[in-house]
Order: structure tokens, then sequence, then C-alpha cells
């Protein structure tokens, strides 16, 4: 009996996999029918896992021998997971709807390659670190290519598969020689050894990032990002650039300051250098795009260097940015995306910025919300993107990376250039022809999110002490 | 300290003005309508809440009045609001311009009036906060707020190079900005708060005080604007509806002089008596420079633009002379140059509404055809120039005597200045109102309104009382300023004497 008790930290990941075997079987005998049902099934688990997360007692409690574990930390960080893939179900709904796209396997996937992020989030040695995101992964590359008709599709799920899979195999290979120089795979057990682990650890420690910078899609690991997003159904793009992103920066910190607090110099230079690349990269590549999935990839790219120099900062206040960062990232690429699904005429997608144009005419609330979430994006005050901003860079400056903050401030403004373009597209240009009305499921979630950015500035406490609390328990 | 939370009412009374004509619902014509007069009410309104401000705020006291404090994002950074003698004229000056302007839009904006109405709104809160707010955390947030509405104003009611002028104009100012967003994180990790009257009395460490005084150089200085960083000014000017430039000149502008007297000068004495002489020089270069950059312009609305750079240059020069007479006809200067400069751009776009054109050559004669105008105009041109019995004059005698105690070169410099401004206006006047109307297309132009009337009469009542009686302004900030001075010598009498022991 004590057997199971012990397994109750791990508990949601149990469920969602239990779930989503279930759906298979549901699946493998009802056929394409149990699509729609079971998008909301798939919703109902997701939230009951978000409900049993939140329950869960917030100190530190381990199972499966000390390979998984739940603090704060990940509790914060798994219901931020959720929310990205729950939202992402909800706003599925009429992608699924087309011809040859009613698979029942979609939901499944996203269960399972959710299964995975909480996995990986709660994983506290190196071995449930790689399970966590192959399984992640694996359930990745394959809606990658869900829209399986598409050439761009395929090729997007093939490529990343192939990249990932490189990925993958330096991410094992540092952690072959981490456990090389240091005789275990435990977090706890290398930040005892790590001070005196020599250049075989720093090696296996630079491999290892290589690994979690691809999953980020930070520079210099981020080619495959504009490609894949470009590629992958919209929905699927919405899932790519939210939750998995949540779960890589999660582990990214978990392992930076659970297994490497000892060598902070080591580590510390590399995610500068990292955090530096990704923002200007960011906000200088996207100027040139006009399709606006690609622009997002290179936007998310630049987020991630932006939330890379809380990481770096490498403090408490450094990982209270990156939370806080994380969360309203997540609820700003669910807001527009929504819009972005939303591009449709006669249930054919468009995606170029241009077809934007004058929406401010043709849906002035759509275009009202999507410019609130863009100015949230590139930083201004009083959106939500401004204080996300603002808890990472106050972290910078009392580390005293003044460098790095200046230069981060500076690409900021490069970045607000793109920003500024899809507004001034929907605000100041003659309007297109009007999209097909919005679905209730996206409508819903541009209005929540929109509201979100909007007023976060009335009532920020809750959310900013919650990440305080989560920083904590990593220490 | 008041029963009720009246500069909070005052700050956010034009967004729930907003969210009301958001909610509107109806035919365009009729929402159109509604939405006007909404505006109008609501500036009206608001208006009348500050006037109550003024008739309770005590002018003896230097201290901040109508505190309001509430926890916000933590417990040193918090919800902080309150006026002193420096910042309650700009409120006024702000709820006072703001139902002129509305009505200045009356007829001109006929498209998207809903929007338009909103925008200016919004605007209005976020100025109002902006000269309101006492922690700095809340002051970036309203300071740079105010971009979003206008680079919509510009960009969507604009002229033909508006989305040009609406990116430089953010992309600008958003840059100056960033970089005071840094110190003041910086200021906040030194003091453990960014409460502004707990960092008035802060004693910064040297070096943090030379930084945090460029990176705040750097968004004022855009703000203000300074030579050589105003390019973006007259390309938003030209650009802008005639309500947007009035805004623009009148208000956002003086948010950089604001923020030099609010933090520069209390919070770094040391960094603002070192780079006094940078700030000296670049006020001249704008006051003589773009004095003769005025009077080359062929576009009025580009000359008017112009001639703010150079009276934004007494300004600064005022405040960093460190006196007494400098700081308070500093603010005299901005308060006076906010009217004028506001009324100026109205004239314009009353003769650009009639030939939708902004070329000096277009006009000539309209003395003939708008006697009332030619007399408006009139008086605001006299204004700009300075001439003695208009508030021009109060504000650029002040800030010239404040000046001539610390620096006599630069006064000296700076009163050419002030001859080259009567060349380039009086120019302007000549070419535009008097000659023989010879244009045929001038021919059936029509004189001043009564909806413009009700716009201009207010402004040449004040352009001459403070003209004539300018204590109205000055006992206001009088023992503000005067608190503010007596700190500045004090600190730097205390480093004086650090340094001989």
């Amino acid at each position: 009996m004590n057997e199971i008790f012990e397994l109750y930290p791990a508990l949601p990941e149990l469920l969602l996999a239990g779930g989503a075997m279930a759906m298979l079987m549901i699946g493998a005998y009802k056929g394409d029918r149990a699509t729609a049902p079971m998008l909301r099934y798939a919703v109902a688990l997701l939230v009951l896992a978000g409900v049993i997360i939140a329950g869960m007692p917030g100190d530190r409690t381990a199972a499966f021998g000390g390979s998984l574990v739940i603090d704060n930390f990940a509790k914060f960080l798994k219901i931020l997971v959720l929310i990205g893939s729950a939202g992402t179900l909800l706003m599925s709904g009429d992608f699924l709807q087309g011809p040859d796209r009613r698979k029942f396997e979609y939901p499944v996937l996203i269960l399972l390659s959710t299964t995975g992020m909480l996995m990986l989030i709660s994983a506290a040695d190196l071995i449930a670190l790689y399970l966590g995101l192959e399984l992640m992964s694996l359930a990745l590359y394959v809606v990658a290519a869900f829209d399986r008709e598409n050439l761009r599709s395929t090729e997007a799920g093939l490529k990343y598969f192939v990249l990932g899979a490189l990925s993958s195999g330096m991410l094992l290979y540092g952690s072959s020689l981490i456990y090389g120089f240091t005789g275990t795979v435990k977090f706890a057990g290398i930040a005892m050894e790590a001070a005196n682990g020599g250049i075989g650890l720093t090696i296996g420690l630079v491999l290892l990032f290589a690994g979690l910078c691809f999953k980020v899609s930070a520079v210099p690991f981020h080619m495959w990002t504009p490609d894949v997003y470009q590629g992958a159904p919209t929905p699927i793009t919405a899932f790519f650039a939210s939750a998995p992103k949540v779960a890589a920066i999660a582990v990214f910190m978990r392992v930076s300051f659970g297994a490497f607090a000892a060598i902070t110099a080591q580590w510390q230079q590399i995610i500068v250098f990292v955090a530096i690349a990704s923002m200007a990269l960011g906000s200088f590549a996207a100027i040139g795009q006009r399709n606006i999935k690609r622009l997002m990839a290179y936007s998310s790219i630049g987020h991630m260097g932006f939330a890379l120099i809380g990481l770096a900062a490498g403090t408490t206040e450094g990982i209270q940015g990156v939370l806080v960062y994380m969360a309203i990232y997540v609820a700003m690429t669910l807001g527009t995306f929504a819009c972005i699904i939303a591009m449709r005429r006669n249930h054919k997608a468009f995606e170029d910025i241009t077809d934007l144009s004058g929406l401010a005419r043709t849906n002035p609330v759509e275009a009202f919300f999507l410019a609130m979430l863009l100015f949230s994006m590139a930083g201004v005050p009083p959106m939500a993107g401004f204080f996300a901003k603002f808890y990472v860079f106050l972290a910078a400056i009392k580390a005293g990376l003044f460098t790095l903050a200046v230069l981060g401030v500076l690409t900021s403004v490069v970045g607000c250039y793109y920003y500024l373009l899809i507004v001034k597209i929907m605000y100041f240009d003659d309007p297109a022809p009007a999209f097909d009305p919005m679905g209730g499921a996206l409508r819903t979630m541009l209005a929540v999110t929109g509201l979100f950015v909007i007023l976060f500035f009335v009532y920020p406490g809750p959310l900013v002490e919650a990440a305080g609390v989560a920083a904590k328990s990593l220490f | 300290m008041a029963s009720w939370p009246i500069l909070s009412v005052t700050t956010f009374l034009p967004l729930l003005g907003a969210l009301f004509i958001m909610a509107m619902r109806g035919e365009d014509a009729s929402i159109a309508r509604n939405a006007r007069w909404v505006a109008l009410w609501t500036t009206l309104i608001t208006l009348a809440i500050s006037l109550i401000l003024v008739w309770r705020f005590d002018v003896g006291s230097p201290e901040f009045q109508f505190i309001e404090k509430k926890p916000w994002l933590a417990s040193t950074i918090s919800y902080h609001m309150g006026v002193d003698g420096i910042s309650l004229p700009f409120v006024i000056l702000t709820t006072a311009l703001m139902p002129l302007c509305i009505l200045a839009s009356w007829r001109p904006i006929q498209q998207r009036v809903k929007e338009y109405m909103v925008s200016f709104l919004v605007l209005e809160t976020l100025m109002v906060g902006t000269f309101t707010a006492l922690d700095l955390t809340l002051f970036y947030l309203f300071f740079e707020g105010g971009l979003i509405p206008m680079f919509l104003i510009i960009g969507v009611w604009g002229g033909p190079r508006r989305v040009y002028a609406s990116f430089k104009f953010f992309l600008y100012t958003f840059l100056g900005s960033v970089l005071m967003l840094l110190a003041i994180m910086a200021l906040y990790w030194d003091a453990g708060t960014t409460d502004i009257p707990t960092l008035m009395h802060h004693a910064f460490p040297r070096s943090l005080q030379t930084w945090a005084w460029l990176a705040f150089f750097a968004s004022f200085a855009v703000k203000l604007p300074m030579w050589p960083v105003h390019t973006w000014l007259p390309d938003a000017h030209v650009e802008a509806p005639t309500a947007g430039s009035v805004i623009l000149a009148a208000i956002l502008l003086k948010m950089g002089g604001y923020g030099f007297l609010r933090f520069s000068l209390p919070m770094f004495p040391f960094a603002s008596q070192e780079f006094a002489p940078l700030i000296f020089t670049l006020s001249v270069v704008a006051i003589i420079y773009t004095a003769l950059v005025a009077l080359v312009q062929d576009d009025m609305k580009k000359l008017i633009a112009y001639s703010s750079v150079a009276h934004m240059g007494f300004v600064t020069m005022g405040i960093f002379a460190g006196t007494i007479q400098g700081v308070g006809g500093g603010i005299f200067q901005m308060v006076s140059h906010g009217i004028i400069s506001g009324a100026l751009f109205l004239c314009v776009g009353v003769v650009y509404d009639r030939m939708h054109t902004r070329e000096i050559a277009a006009y000539g004669g309209l003395v003939d055809r708008m006697p009332l105008y030619a007399a408006v105009f009139m008086v605001f041109t006299l204004a700009n120039v300075g001439l003695p019995g208009t508030s021009g004059f109060v504000g650029e005698f002040l800030t010239l005597i404040g000046t001539f105690r610390v620096n006599i070169p630069v006064a000296t410099l700076a009163t050419v200045g002030v001859i080259l401004s009567a060349a380039y206006a009086l120019w302007l006047y000549r070419k535009v109102i008097f000659g023989r109307l010879t244009k045929p297309s001038l021919a059936g132009i029509l004189d001043l309104e009564r909806r413009e009337i009700v716009v201009f009469v207010p402004l040449v009542v004040l352009t001459i009382l403070f003209g004539v009686y300018p204590k109205t302004v000055l006992d206001v900030s009088q023992a503000s300023v005067a608190a503010l001075v007596e700190n500045y010598h004090q600190a730097l009498a205390a480093k004086t004497a650090a340094l001989a022991e």
C-alpha cells in the first residue's frame, strides 16, 4: 500500500498516460467519429491533472527512488504546460473538421507529449530527463507532419525529426560524459561532484546544454524553428510555441541549479551568449518575414533569449523572472495564434501578414486584441509583456550583467519594429476582404488572453508571488 | 489629505469615458456623434475635477499633496500618486487642453471617430498619470504607455507620410526610454525602492549618478526633444492631425522637461552639475540652429515644430542653471509654450481644414477675408516671439536671467535666439496674413466659425493673463521650486565640503 502511495507525486503523469492509452483503445474501435468527443475528453483530462497538481503539497516530494520530484517550481510550470496544451486542443476544433484530418490520434499524441513535458519538469536525474524529453519530442515529430497531404507539413515533420535526433544524440553524449566524470546520474549527486568534475564535465555540460537549447530553439540551435513553424498545421504551431518551450526552459533551470550550481560561472557565460544571440537574431531576422508563422518563429526565438536572461542572472530573482516571463509568454502566444488560426477565407487558410490588412475595419474587436497582444510582445507598458521583461532585466541588473541588459533592451527596440509593422497593416492600411467569422473557442481564447495582457498591471501580485515561491523551491 | 482619491479620479476618468465609447453600438453616424459628445463631456468633467485640485492645493507647502498610496508590484514598488507645485501646472495644462482638442477635432475628423476619441481619452489618462505618479515604475508605465495611442493617432488619422512619421516617433522615443528603464532598475537595487520621494532623499554613489543621469537624459532628451535627437519631431508634427500636433507640442514634449525637474536634478545633483555644460551647449545650439532651420521651412507646421525645439532649449537651459529663476522660468516657459504652440498648431489647422495644404506659399493676404483669424494668429505669433505682455516673454526672460547668474556667454547667445525667433515667426505671419490676396483659391475662404472661436478664446485669454500677471503660475510652483533648488545646492555644497576634507 505504501508503494502505491509513493506514486502520488507522479499521479498527473500516470493519469495522462493512462488516459491516452484508453483513448487510443476507444479510437481503435470507434474510428475517426470519436475525434470530436475525444478532444473534449483530452481537455477534461488535462484540467483534472491540473487540479491534482494544484492540490499537491508544495514542499519537495520524490517518487521512483528520487527520479521524479514535485515541488512548487514543478507545480507552477506543470500548470503552465497544461494551460498551453489545453489551450491548443481547444483551438484545434476547426482544424480537425477538415477532410482527412479527423484523426483520433491527434488528441492522443498531444496528451502523450504533455505527459513527457510533465515528466521533464519533474525530472531529478538524467535518465528521467531523457525519457521525458523523448516522449515529448516523438509525439511532436508526428503532429508536425499531421497534415499528411501537405508537402510543407511532412517536410516540417521530417526536418524536425532529423534535427531533433541530432540534438538528442548530443544530449545523450553529454549525459554520458557527465555520468563518466561524476559517477552518478542524479542531479543531487552531480551537484556534489560538480566542483571537481574537470574539463570532461564541462564538455558534457556544453553538450547537454546544446541539446536543451535545441528544444527551446535558442540560437545557434534554432535553424529548424522557422521551417517547422511554417510547415506544421497552425494549431500545432501554437502548441510548439507554448507548452514544449515551457517544459524545456523548466528543465534548463532544473539542471543548471539542481546539478551545476557549483560551476555557475561555467554555464553562465554560455547562457549569456545564447541569450544575446537569440535576442539579436529574433529581432533582426523577423524584420524581413512576410509569412506570419515564420515571423512568430523568430519572435519566439527572441522571447526565449529574453527568458534566458533571467537564467543567466543565476539568482532567485532571475528564476522568478523567467517564470513570470514564461507565464505571460504562453498567454501572449495562445492569443496571437488564436488570431492566426482565424485567418481563413472560405475555409482556406491565409498566412501572409498583408492578409491582415485593414483588420481594424473588418473586425475591430479582433484587431484591437491582436494589437494589444503585439504591443505586449514588444514589451510596451502597460501590457503584461512589459512586466515579463521588467522582471528578467531587474534580475540581470542586480546580478551586474549590464552589457547583457543593455543589449537586451536595444534588441527589444529593434524587435518592436516588426510588431508595429503588423499593427500598422491592421490599422493604417486599406481593408482586405473579411475573414470567416471566428469560432467560439478562438474568440474566447483571444478575449481571455487579450484581457489578461491588458489588465495584468492592475493586479500583478498573485502571479508574481506564485513565481517567487516557485523560484525559492529550486534553491 | 483628500477624503476621496481625487488624483486617481482625475487620472482614470478619461479611461472610463474611453471604455464607455468603446462599448457603443449602432449606426456609424450616431456613434460618431455620441462619441464626440461623450469625449467632450468626459474631458470637461475631468477639467472641473482637476480645478478642485488647484482650489484645495496649499501653495505654501513644497511637499507632495493629495497623496494616495497602495501596494502594487511589491511592498517597495507601490501605486503612489501625488502632486506638488512642479507637477500641478502640467496636470492642469493637460486637462485644460483636452476639451479644446476634442472641439478642434469636431469637424475635421470624420473617419473612425469612435477610435479617435478613444485614443485621445486613453492618452489623457496616460498623460495625467505621468505627471501624478510618485513611483518611478508607475511613472514609466504611464510615460511609455502614451506611445501606443499617439502612434495610432499619427498613423491612422495622419497625413501622406504618416506611416514613416509614426514609426519614427515610436521607435525613437522607445529607444530613449528603455535605457531609462535599466537605470530605474539600477536605482531600485541601490535604494531598495522606486518611490520617488524616497529616492529624492537617497544619496546615490557617484558613478551610479553619472550612468543613471545619462540614461535618463537619453529618454528625456529625445522626448523634449533636444538637438540633435529632435529629428522625429518635425515629421511627427507635420503628419499628425491638428489635435495630435497640439497634444504633442503642448504636453508630450513637456514630459521631458518634467522628467529633468523631477528626477535628474534632485536625484543626481552631482551628475547634473557635471553635465550642465553639455546641456547648456545643446540648448544654445537648439535655440540658434533650429531657429535658423525654421527660417527656411516652407511648411507651416514644420516651422512651428522647429520653433518648439528652439523654445525647449530655453527650458533645459533654465532648469540646469539650477537657480530659482531658471527652474521657475523653465516651468513657466513650458506651460506658456504649451498654450502658445498648441494654439499655433490650431491656427494652422484652421486654414488647413479649409484649403488642405500647409504650404506657406499657398497663402497670402488672408487678412482681407479672415480678419478675426488674423487677429488671433497675431496674438500667438507675438507670444511666440516673446513680446512683453504675453506669456512667452515671462518664460524666456526668467530662464535668461536665471542662466545669466550662472553662465553669461550662454545667456548672451540664447538672447540672440530670441531675435531669430522674431524673424521666422513674423516672416511666417507676413507671408500668410499680409500682402495681397491674389490666389484665386483663397477668394472664398471663410473666417473663424463659432466652434473655432470657442476653442481660441480661452487660449488668448490665458496667453495674455499669464503675460501680464504671471504670478498665477509662479505662485503655485514657487514653494516646490525653492525647495528643489535648495536641496540641489545643499547636496552640491556637501560634496564640495567632503572633497575639501
